[in-house]
């Protein structure tokens, strides 16, 4: 049995503080009124993103004077109509960016860390389903992490619910008054409605717990039975699991994500977040087990099963950025104002996070972990690992920010102190479920198989 | 230097990897070993080197890479510009993406073909070549170890015969 060292509890414990605190300043700091917006706006970073487009911006140059029209229209959502008000408009559309800013910096690190755990929930899933012979050993290790997915999401829908109080503008569908004066947004109130969408939200969080609860119920089972009936229940269940997630996976994507731009949309980004989620759940996955082999646990685990860890970081890496690109570039080509002003807005104000990622997310694994040696040796898996977790939070950051706060943005207190916090109650969460059982899952009827695992 | 050799036949690839261990074991020299098909551990139990494909491969994907990126930015930007979709083709980094499909599958097709002629000409390999295999059951199912002898026939016949073993000869016509 796995204990939960003192050391790493008090560390979690601190980063939750920490990064309480630096949500509390962040709340505190933004702006009440109009006025205030003005002056921080003017004496703080403004147009931060605006100073590393060098290289870049010769490339959006193009695309520019054609969408420059409708991106006016898009980035300000339902508030660009009454052009006459024009700078009043603009200033409350500012206090409105600024005030997102606090809501949005915890709604990224929330969904994030949520993410993590729902990926690893999938990656479970499908090695249960595939009856996978190499990767029973960490089977504890996933049922670890997927703890979080419960007290996880149901923070992200707290969130999602205050917004639908209007505690905040993150989705500005759910702003009657801005639907009333946009008839794109009128015409999604049948699906982009709030008790229609919290309905959704908790349904899709109620699917996945409880898979999630019945498959470790199993999984423990299994431990102390003498024949294999609790296998095969699990193996039914992930398999119709895998049916429902990769449905609510995608409308999940529409709804948290997408729908915070609601005049933009892409066919294909229900898959787009599916693969940052996916390898950042292998990669938590990774980092956990070296953990844990690293303080003398796990002594089945061998660098057969690291090396494995390994391609898929570096697989999933690379279908992440065959999705981004598959997505960049037919919205870049087809240059429709409706939809280019995604990727504008992004270039724009966002370019050394956008681009910033993709070095992250793609170049630095793909060049890292492309030898074979290298993803047997823990100190490259390590590194590897903590950059794609934390440009797969750029990814969700350069997904939610834009929309929500615009040009306003900054990695700062507020941001640092939501993904400290997030990682804080992560790994809480995490290390707790581990010291509840065996970490070797050794009913398995594959464990043997996994444990002589070699490449 | 002597070329003679012993051909010792199998049945099976379990008992073939554990007669390996052994035969290496006790310091006899296994020259090749003719499977019908790969047998996952035995490069490792025989103590070959491992391949160093993998960075003719990568060596090959960076040929295609550039290969890629000139004949493009020759084609597309230099010598004929050309007004495709309201992009115009006035410099390689504006019409990038366009370009980014062209540059993967080039990278990949060298790397691909590059390692295949590659693996062809290590392995000596090439059309119409004489099969090198001394016993044609080896593409059936048996598994043939070649081992070098130094005068040591018995001792070594003895040991293989213990490995498992179903047949051990002398071939009498061996050329090298």
């Amino acid at each position: 049995m796995y204990t939960f060292p003192n050391k790493l509890k008090n560390i979690a414990r601190v980063l939750m503080l920490l990064g309480f605190i630096g949500l509390v300043l962040g709340f505190l700091g933004a702006p009440k009124n109009v006025a205030e917006a003005k002056a921080m706006a003017a004496t703080e970073h403004h147009g931060e993103g605006h100073g590393e487009s060098g290289d870049h911006h010769e490339e959006t140059h193009v695309d520019e004077s054609h969408a420059e029209k409708s991106h006016a229209e898009e980035n300000h959502g339902g508030e660009a109509h009454g052009e006459g008000s024009h700078d009043s408009s603009h200033d409350e559309h500012l206090l409105h960016q600024l005030q997102n800013k606090p809501w949005a910096a915890l709604y990224v690190a929330a969904f994030f860390f949520f993410m993590i755990s729902l990926g690893t929930l999938a990656f479970y899933a499908i090695q249960r389903a595939a009856q996978a012979g190499w990767s029973p050993v960490l089977y504890r290790v996933m049922e670890g992490i997927t703890a979080y997915l419960l007290p996880g999401g149901i923070i992200v829908i707290v969130i999602l619910a205050l917004s639908g109080m209007h505690f905040n503008h993150l989705f500005i569908w759910m702003d009657p008054e801005v639907v009333a004066h946009d008839k794109l947004i009128a015409g999604k109130v049948g699906f982009l409605n709030v008790p229609f969408f919290l309905g959704r939200a908790f349904f899709f969080l109620a699917g996945w717990a409880l898979y999630r609860y019945f498959s470790r119920k199993f999984s423990l089972a299994q431990d102390e039975a003498n024949d294999i009936s609790n296998h095969k229940k699990n193996f039914r269940i992930s398999a119709g699991f895998l049916v429902f997630y990769i449905v609510t996976e995608s409308i999940m994507s529409w709804d948290w994500i997408m729908s915070i731009d609601p005049h933009w949309f892409s066919t294909l980004f229900g898959w787009y977040v599916f693969a940052s989620m996916i390898v950042s759940a292998v990669t938590a996955i990774a980092l956990i087990t070296i953990y844990l082999k690293s303080q003398g646990y796990l002594e089945f685990v061998n660098d057969s099963h690291i090396h494995d860890l390994g391609k898929f970081m570096f697989g999933f890496s690379v279908f992440w950025t065959y999705l981004w690109f598959s997505q960049f570039m037919l919205i870049w080509y087809s240059n429709i104002p409706e939809e280019v002003t995604y990727f504008i807005t992004r270039i724009e104000d966002y370019n050394i996070t956008f681009f910033g990622m993709i070095v992250m997310n793609f170049l630095f694994p793909l060049l890292v972990l492309m030898n074979s040696d290298y993803k047997r040796t823990n100190y490259f898996i390590i590194m590897a690992g903590i950059v794609i977790l934390l440009g797969h939070y750029l990814d969700i950051f350069n997904m939610i920010m834009p929309s929500a706060v615009g040009d306003q943005w900054f990695i700062g207190i507020a941001e640092i102190g939501g993904f400290l916090f997030f990682l804080g109650l992560f790994l809480y969460t995490v290390f707790t479920e581990l010291t509840k059982a065996p970490l070797l899952a050794k009913g398995d009827p594959y464990i043997g198989e996994s444990e002589r695992f070699h490449y | 230097m002597s070329n003679q050799v012993l051909h010792a036949l199998y049945d099976d690839d379990d008992v073939l990897l554990k007669a390996v261990k052994e035969v290496r074991e006790q310091k006899h020299h296994i020259e090749e070993i003719y499977t019908p098909f790969p047998v996952h551990g035995l490069d490792k139990a025989m103590g070959l080197e491992g391949t160093r494909i993998g960075i003719m491969a990568f060596i090959y994907g960076c040929i295609g890479f550039s290969v890629a990126i000139t004949m493009i930015n020759y084609i597309m930007i230099e010598d004929w510009p050309q007004n495709i979709g309201g992009k115009p083709s006035f410099s390689f980094l504006s019409n990038l993406p366009a370009f980014v499909p062209v540059i993967f599958e080039m990278t990949v097709f060298f790397a691909a073909h590059l390692m295949v002629i590659t693996f062809y000409m290590r392995s000596r390999l090439w059309p119409f070549k004489e099969a090198e295999n001394p016993n044609p059951l080896t593409t059936d199912d048996k598994f043939l170890m070649e081992i070098e002898i130094n005068g040591n026939e018995k001792e070594l016949t003895a040991l293989l015969k213990k490995t498992g073993a179903i047949e051990i000869n002398i071939p009498q016509n061996h050329e090298e």
